[in-house]
């Protein structure tokens, strides 16, 4: 299995087929693009994200051939393009507004570029068809741009450009114009149509959840500059920055010291007291039910988390269209990824009080009179440094009765926003730090334990979260 | 509520009458059969048949025509040119000066127009007669057609253009395949106010004709300086039917289109 998985990036050996080198972008004084240098790989779905005026736009502007570069080069295939114009490259873009021609048939629209390349009748006819069935817009093939609906439209976008079989589609916010339903739906057509035709697609969004969802890499920017070009789970889980964690999902951030932590494993202050306060059943009822829930919630996809990744984005997909698949799971939506990931922070917690804390790493000292935190992964050259400790939401446990974890705070909850199939939990610590807490509602809502200005504790693992510079 | 007070009753009539009384005086008197503009005796259209046999008449509509075509074609080229290069080039120094200098025509006195015109015409010895009023047409209706041209352009969207050279046009043929189908209508509106400027303009085809070439405005305003004749009235009548039916039609035919615009993108929302 391990060598089926996608990841050209990782392998020296591999020519890329884009690389930015060193490349600057100025409009007048202002400097879009600093000295920025990047590698896409053949047959990658790569996402550029950031928020808006980031440079992303400008990234893909670039690749297209409709802005010049101030410095540097873009290679295409080890040739260096930043001189030709955007009609004789072979990348294709999709437009944010579809920029459909209005005066045009649907079939025109898809065979403009190739009739601009003097394609002969009977091979720009196929050519369409095709492009027509890959996208099921055969019954439009006549209608006119505005006789369709908006999520036609941009089929038929992605079917005009892809038909000149470019070896780059460059897709800019290609699902802004969509409602929340058709995007998610929009999503995985667009991957399946990547599998399908092998072509290098690098999409440019700001909607963080939609580079996770088709990307196989994502590159946040700020500012003109690469902040972290990783897989999205790596993005998610390890981010490299305290703006990266920040953009990226939901995070609790907590400023402070770190201090080496000592080898030998204290009694870990927190839960030293634990003795105090009497644990009846209902704290372990709790523990079990919640273990039962991640437990079935693990169980339903796939063995693991990678496997499920690479069977939902691209086995499923290519082997259900061919209709010989047995199983038809539907595509999990954002809400179910999150869902899904979120048991791997409890995973630790079925045998607490039999495991040790693990040894090593860092405390952090981030508020007065409140315990430091302890972060086993923390790397202990940042001791006596400012760091930020970084933990998502679904990470973060809540309990109304005292639980038995590395990292335990008492606080209140404040505001509660439920979902439907998870609760945030807003919870106010003793000085007065917010804190999210998110958990999966396994129970009916009548159920739920906790509940507005209950005291509650939450609680996290020693390596549940990530500890960032600054 | 009365929809029709008597206040918005007599306000419109009243607005009506100063607009169309004239003309409607015109049409009636151009069916007289009395030889006296201003004494009705009887219908007959016998001043209609007289028009159609003045050769002299019917020289100067073939000039005014000649005239009106040419000048607007050439106008439109070059309106729709100037308004391109204006709203594409974006922002560059003296962007105001030259839209400026492009619209200053559309308030210039006429007569001034037309002398400088003159001036310059007999400056380069060049012969006055169809082809200096066709010069002179296209420089004044230009400009009109630039602003028509240049409003749906400052609306029309960049990425059409850009997605046509993305698919592998050169410039001049993302123009021609997409920029202009698009903004055909405001071409073609361009065209028609170009050439009826043409076809009323007196003054500056008055300073920069010759001998040769007499415009239907020009013969009008010389015949009524003998005497208002029945045969102007009739030319007239002619005249004001043209223009009616060619405004009717547009705005039946832009309603039209609008209407099966509007339906088609319902039905697009509605099978979606």
């Amino acid at each position: 299995m391990a060598e089926t998985v996608f990841a050209p990036w990782a392998d020296p050996a591999q020519k890329p087929l884009i690389e930015f080198c060193n490349v600057t972008k100025r409009f007048g004084d202002f400097t879009a693009i600093h000295d920025l240098s990047l590698k896409i790989y053949e047959k990658e779905f790569f996402a550029l994200l950031g928020p808006s005026g980031c440079g992303k736009t400008t990234m893909m502007r670039m690749l297209g051939g409709f802005d010049s570069v101030t410095e540097g080069s873009i290679l295409l295939g080890g040739h260096d393009i930043s001189a030709v114009p955007p009609n004789k490259r072979p990348v294709n873009m999709m437009f944010q507004s579809y920029a459909l021609f209005p005066h045009l048939s649907i079939w025109e629209n898809i065979a403009f570029g190739l009739k601009r390349e003097g394609r002969d009748k009977a091979f720009i006819d196929a050519r369409v068809d095709e492009m027509l069935r890959l996208t099921r817009l055969e019954r439009f093939a006549k209608r006119k741009p505005h006789q369709i609906s908006g999520g036609q439209r941009q089929r038929v976008a992605l079917a005009r450009s892809l038909a000149k079989a470019p070896k780059l589609l460059l897709l800019d916010e290609p699902l802004g114009a969509l409602d929340r339903k058709l995007r998610e739906e929009t999503q995985f057509e667009l991957m399946d149509i990547q599998e399908k035709t092998g072509t290098t697609f690098v999409i440019v969004t700001h909607d963080q959840e939609e580079a996770m969802t088709v990307a196989s890499r994502i590159a946040v920017m700020d500012e003109g500059r690469l902040v972290q070009v990783d897989t999205p789970d790596q993005i998610y889980e390890a981010p490299n920055s305290v703006y990266v964690a920040d953009f990226i999902g939901d995070v609790n951030l907590f400023p402070g010291t770190a201090t080496e932590r000592p080898v030998a494993p204290p009694p870990a202050p927190a839960v030293a007291p634990e003795v105090e306060e009497t644990a009846p059943i209902a704290d372990a009822a709790l523990h079990d039910s919640a273990e039962a829930n991640t437990a079935t919630q693990r169980r339903l996809p796939a063995p693991d988390r990678k496997g499920e990744w690479l069977y939902e984005k691209i086995f499923r997909r290519f082997m259900g269209y061919r209709e010989t698949a047995p199983r038809r799971l539907p595509p999990p939506s954002p809400a179910e990824i999150a869902a899904a990931r979120a048991p791997v922070a409890p995973a630790p917690a079925p045998a607490p009080v039999a495991e040790p804390i693990r040894p090593g790493g860092i405390l952090i000292d981030w508020a007065e009179g409140q315990p430091p935190i302890i972060a086993a992964n923390g790397d202990t050259a940042m001791a006596g440094t400012g760091v930020t400790f970084s933990i998502r939401p679904e990470k973060v446990t809540i309990d109304a009765e005292k639980p038995d974890r590395p990292n335990i705070y008492k606080g209140k909850v404040i505001d509660i926003a439920y979902l439907g199939n998870i609760s945030t939990f807003h919870v106010e610590l003793a000085n007065g730090t917010m804190v999210k807490a998110q958990m999966v509602n396994a129970r009916r809502l009548a159920n739920r334990h906790i509940t507005w200005n209950d005291e509650v504790w939450i609680g996290f693992t020693e390596t549940a979260g990530v500890v960032l510079k600054g | 509520m009365r929809r029709f007070s008597w206040f918005n009753a007599t306000s419109l009539s009243l607005g009506f009458a100063f607009l169309y009384l004239p003309m409607i005086l015109l049409v009636i008197y151009s069916f007289n059969e009395s030889r006296l503009v201003t004494v009705w005796a009887g219908f007959s259209t016998k001043w209609y048949a007289e028009l159609f046999r003045d050769q002299e008449f019917l020289d100067a509509a073939w000039v005014t025509l000649k005239v009106g075509v040419f000048s607007s074609t050439l106008a439109t080229i070059l309106g729709t040119m100037a308004a391109y290069v204006l709203v594409r080039a974006g922002r560059f120094h003296g962007r105001t000066l030259f839209s400026g200098m492009i619209y200053a025509p559309l308030v210039m006195p006429e007569v001034i127009t037309g002398l400088s015109l003159l001036l310059l015409f007999i400056g380069i010895g060049l012969d006055r007669g169809v082809f200096t009023i066709v010069l002179a047409h296209t420089t004044f209706s230009m400009c009109y057609v630039s602003v028509v041209v240049s409003s749906r352009l400052a609306t029309f969207d960049r990425a059409l253009e850009e997605a046509a050279l993305d698919l592998g046009c050169s410039a001049f043929s993302a123009f021609r395949l997409v920029t202009l189908p698009i903004i055909a209508p405001a071409v073609i509106s361009g065209w028609l106010l170009a050439f009826t400027l043409s076809l009323d303009d007196l003054v500056i085809a008055s300073f920069t004709t010759g001998p040769s070439a007499t415009t239907l405005p020009i013969k009008i305003f010389s015949a009524v300086r003998l005497g208002v004749s029945p045969q102007i009235n009739a030319l007239s009548t002619l005249l004001i039917g043209i223009v009616a039916i060619g405004v009717i039609t547009a705005s039946i035919v832009t309603k039209r289109a609008a209407v099966a615009q509007a339906r088609d993108e319902q039905q697009a929302a509605r099978t979606a």
